[in-house]
């Protein structure tokens, strides 16, 4: 081995700068876990109580899909490892379900546990996540219009000034050879000829910085005659517009039942549903206006504390609720002006006389409303008994009316969905 | 690739690549004092994001592009910056050239340290018969080769990133349920069914008339495969005529990584324990100054210690190295008279064993009871919840323990999967056989990874194997997986 010498290869910072390799694999990999979370979504909505929390609350989220999975052995399998120096039988040395003993031995690897299978997002990256492909559905153009719905900077064009981060190098580099070879080609000349390599014969003085000879007197003759520094002329920046998108009025009007008959699982459920709606809302676009109200037998608009925090009781007067939406849309959201979405939430124990004017009612929110919803709430068991709005709706006939069904907390997710996929106007 | 991990050090070095080359140079006269028969070396100084990325990555220079290891940075990264690891103060690469990454920011005495450690596998990677099968002088292009195959296909329009990730995710799953022992030809299908055909024909037996006459027994000579294969990918790749030539290509990339790999995993015991032994006779050869020599004492210790609860490979390897030595070269009166006297130099015969051994046999030939007992090696199992101490190494105990530590060393923790049949049924359904030696599989990986082994068969597949001493077929087809017991 002695006839042939090491090599040693020093340390370039460029080189390190440039070597992120693994930067490509790391953004498929959060791409990966972006799509787990979204996949995963039901079922963290159903675990996870969400409603009113902190924005920066961390949630663990499993993740499914990036688990790398391979055949190895179960807890059953035992091993071997060293000890303190007095080990004896019977001593506990480890739990099961972890990577053995210890924190897990160099050799075995392979072990199931040493895989992470958990992450941490914050609720506001949740949400973000959840509502990428959801919209308010059949937003018209009407008159007066003044949401922005998109805020974005897109890169458009160059310019000769700019802030110094905004500075493109590659340009202005570019520029500057084309520069010098302009200039070349003026002082020798020679024209098309061999202009790309030819050299000045004499250094000019003004490309000579004064004195550098004496400060680097290792600096060689041809190097100087080489120096062609950047000119102010030469830089070139990059120029950003912002582009804002404005869309339509909209108001969302939210309409809970707040009778005696809705019990606290009813009303988790109601709730959750309407915070993933507010939050929705006030995510995705700037400048929507949502109008609270809670019914029993009489309706009224509230604040959205009082909305998503406050316990009330008595009998249920469906048509309340509307009457209510109603007069507040004649008021302040002509449909002429706005586009309005209406969401109602309630077990559907109306009470019978109530019926035929809230059907009227509902048929009339469906007719000036881009949107109307109805989320029916009914824990498992308790659909036998207790009536059903869903059977005197069906005479609903408008297209723009839904209906959904919540029997359980898995099932808030799909049905908000439901009623704002972007697809489903196509449909 | 192998690495020698501590808790990191910030000390800003106070050296430059002159003293580095001066002391690479004192190191190297040691090396072929000592006659270790080393590759060309090659070292590459980095700073720790670098070092990180060429963990990720195995430490190839150029490795193809695969979002498991943009995980495996991203919890390297998460490890190293929240100190529960430190970093690897060096890396060496199988190949000729050898490569070796140095850590900038380590001080002399490490980076002298670890160029003696360096030139210990260096040569162990040169000699030892699990690295013959791969091939030093040509890693690096292999490497390089593979990684233009694959981005070719990802930026192949008709096929596209999404779907080599489909197979490659599949592959990786599999990547080890290889041969282990690649010095054993595999035999063609033609040998084996000439061994088939040999097997059957009858003893010749001087008895016969007395014995029953033996049965004679026709091999299934149309079986595929006739003889289990244990090459899991590349059966696949060989019969499973639905595949396309680039879904080819990857099973065989993936698979030849995997082989690369085998012979470190095989290794890394007897490995670690050479390049540990060597860098420490070599730096106490070199004369070095007292403040070095005391920086020494302590990184040495760092490395070679033994970690309570674990297996140090480093600290298992080195003891048993110089326990070989000690054994052949001043063998105590006792020794003589169970193992007869040396009947070579203690040198010529460690230089013996790194050739010609492999972790499971290095530590069944060479691991004493007394060296078990000395370093207090025990066996544990799992009851209920906790892991429990069951047996350690005493005089009725040992042999149970060393049988323990055995089953667990290099590819042992892997479990042994071969395909039977891939017609089973006449339905084309995959059978494989899970060799049970007593561990049952992890069901929740096997579910998920068995539904691998069906994506790219394409078709139904059963293992055969034991789950709590009962006899079961796991079955993984288009509706899904099932567990059936087996009669």
């Amino acid at each position: 081995m002695a006839t042939s010498e090491t090599i040693f290869r020093e340390y370039r910072p460029s080189d390190a700068e440039r070597s992120d390799r693994s930067a490509g694999d790391r953004l498929r990999h959060r791409q990966k876990v972006r799509e787990s979370i979204r996949e995963n979504i039901a079922d963290i909505i159903a675990e996870e109580s969400i409603i009113g929390k902190d924005k920066d609350r961390v949630i663990k989220v499993p993740l499914r899909g990036i688990k790398e999975y391979r055949f190895v052995y179960g807890d059953n399998s035992g091993g071997a490892a060293q000890g303190d120096g007095d080990s004896r039988p019977g001593q506990v040395v480890g739990k099961t379900g972890k990577d053995g003993p210890g924190k897990g031995d160099d050799m075995a690897g392979d072990r199931p546990g040493v895989d992470y299978y958990e992450t941490d997002v914050t609720l506001e990256e949740l949400i973000e996540i959840m509502f990428e492909d959801l919209e308010l559905p059949n937003l018209e153009r009407r008159a007066l219009r003044e949401i922005q719905s998109d805020y974005s900077t897109k890169r458009k064009g160059y310019r000769h000034v700019g802030i110094r981060v905004r500075l493109d190098k590659r340009r202005t580099a570019k520029q500057r050879v084309m520069r010098m070879l302009a200039r070349d080609r003026r002082v020798n000349g020679n024209g098309a000829g061999d202009g790309v390599l030819a050299q000045p014969d004499e250094p000019r003085a003004e490309d000579e910085a004064p004195g550098l000879s004496a400060l680097h007197p290792g600096v060689e003759v041809g190097l100087r005659k080489r120096r062609f520094p950047f000119h102010q002329d030469d830089l070139r920046y990059k120029h950003i517009e912002v582009d804002t998108r404005e869309e339509s009025n909209a108001a969302v009007i939210c309409i809970m039942d707040t009778s005696g008959s809705m019990d606290t699982m009813k009303k988790y459920l109601a709730r959750s549903f309407f915070f993933l709606l507010y939050q929705f809302i006030s995510t995705r676009y700037r400048n929507v206006e949502i109008v609270f109200i809670a019914h029993h037998t009489e309706a009224s608009e509230v604040t959205e504390e009082e909305f998503f925090h406050k316990g009330e009781s008595g009998g249920t007067f469906i048509s309340s609720g509307y009457v209510k939406a109603l007069e507040i849309i004649h008021e302040r959201y002509h449909p002429s002006l706005w586009n309005v979405y209406a969401f109602h939430c309630s077990d559907g124990d109306n009470f019978d006389s109530d019926n035929p004017t809230a059907l009227k009612a509902g048929e009339e929110l469906a007719e000036i409303c881009n949107l109307f919803g109805y989320g029916e709430i009914k824990p498992l068991g308790s659909r036998y008994y207790e009536s059903s709005m869903l059977n005197v709706f069906r005479r609903i006939q408008a297209p723009n009316f839904h209906t959904v069904l919540i029997e359980r907390k898995e099932d808030i997710w799909p049905s908000f969905k439901a009623f704002l996929a972007k697809d489903r106007i196509k449909e | 690739m192998s690495d020698l991990s501590l808790e990191t050090s910030s000390k800003v070095s106070a050296y430059d690549l002159e003293d580095l080359i001066e002391w690479d140079r004192r190191i190297r006269e040691k090396v072929d004092e000592f006659g270790l028969d080393c590759f060309p070396q090659e070292f590459e100084i980095c700073d720790h994001n670098q070092m990180l990325g060429y963990m990720a990555y195995s430490g190839m220079p150029s490795h193809y592009p695969h979002w498991s290891y943009g995980k495996a940075f991203e919890k390297l990264k998460t490890l190293y910056d929240h100190g529960v690891t430190g970093i690897p103060y060096e890396m060496v690469i199988n190949s000729s050239p050898a490569i070796a990454y140095l850590m900038r920011d380590n001080t002399l005495l490490l980076q002298i340290l670890t160029i003696a450690h360096v030139y210990g596998h260096n040569d162990f990677n040169k000699n030892n018969f699990t690295f013959k099968s791969t091939r030093a002088e040509l890693t690096v292009e292999t490497f390089k080769a593979h990684a233009l195959r694959i981005r070719r296909y990802v930026e192949d329009p008709s096929i596209g990133m999404e779907k080599v990730e489909r197979v490659l995710d599949a592959a990786h799953a599999l990547q080890f349920q290889c041969r282990r022992n690649l010095a054993i030809r595999k035999l063609s299908r033609e040998e084996q069914i000439d061994r088939a055909v040999e097997n059957a024909q009858p003893r010749s037996d001087p008895f016969q008339k007395i014995h029953a006459r033996q049965e004679r027994v026709e091999p299934d000579l149309r079986k595929v495969p006739t003889e289990p294969d244990e090459d899991v990918l590349l059966f696949i790749r060989d019969h499973n005529p639905y595949l396309a030539d680039w879904e080819k290509d990857l099973l065989t990339i993936v698979d030849e990584e995997a082989k690369f790999f085998i012979a470190m995993i095989e290794t890394k015991i007897m490995n670690e324990g050479w390049a540990t032994y060597w860098h420490k006779k070599i730096l106490e050869a070199l004369g070095l100054g007292q403040g070095l020599h005391l920086e020494f004492l302590v990184r040495h210790n760092q490395v070679a210690r033994p970690i309570p609860g674990q297996l140090n490979p480093y600290h298992l390897g080195l003891k048993i190295w110089e326990d070989v030595y000690r054994r052949w070269s001043e063998p105590t009166a006792e020794e003589i008279k169970r193992d007869g006297a040396p009947t070579k130099p203690a040198r010529e015969k460690l230089f013996e064993i790194r050739e010609v051994e492999r972790d499971v046999s290095f530590l069944r030939r060479y691991l004493t009871e007394d060296l078990l007992r000395e370093m207090d090696i025990f066996q544990y199992e799992a009851r209920g919840e906790d892991y429990v101490v069951s047996k350690v190494a005493d005089d009725e105990g040992w042999r149970e323990v060393k049988e323990a530590l055995v089953k667990n060393v290099g590819t042992n923790s892997i479990p042994v999967i071969k395909v039977e049949d891939a017609d089973f049924g006449q339905n084309r359904t995959l059978y494989l056989k899970h060799y049970h030696d007593g561990r049952d599989l992890h069901l929740e990986y096997a579910e998920k990874t068995i539904a691998y082994l069906q994506r790219l068969w394409a078709r139904e597949v059963v293992i055969e194997t034991s789950l709590e001493g009962k006899k079961s077929l796991l079955c993984c087809n288009d509706r899904g997986f099932s567990v059936r017991a087996l009669k």
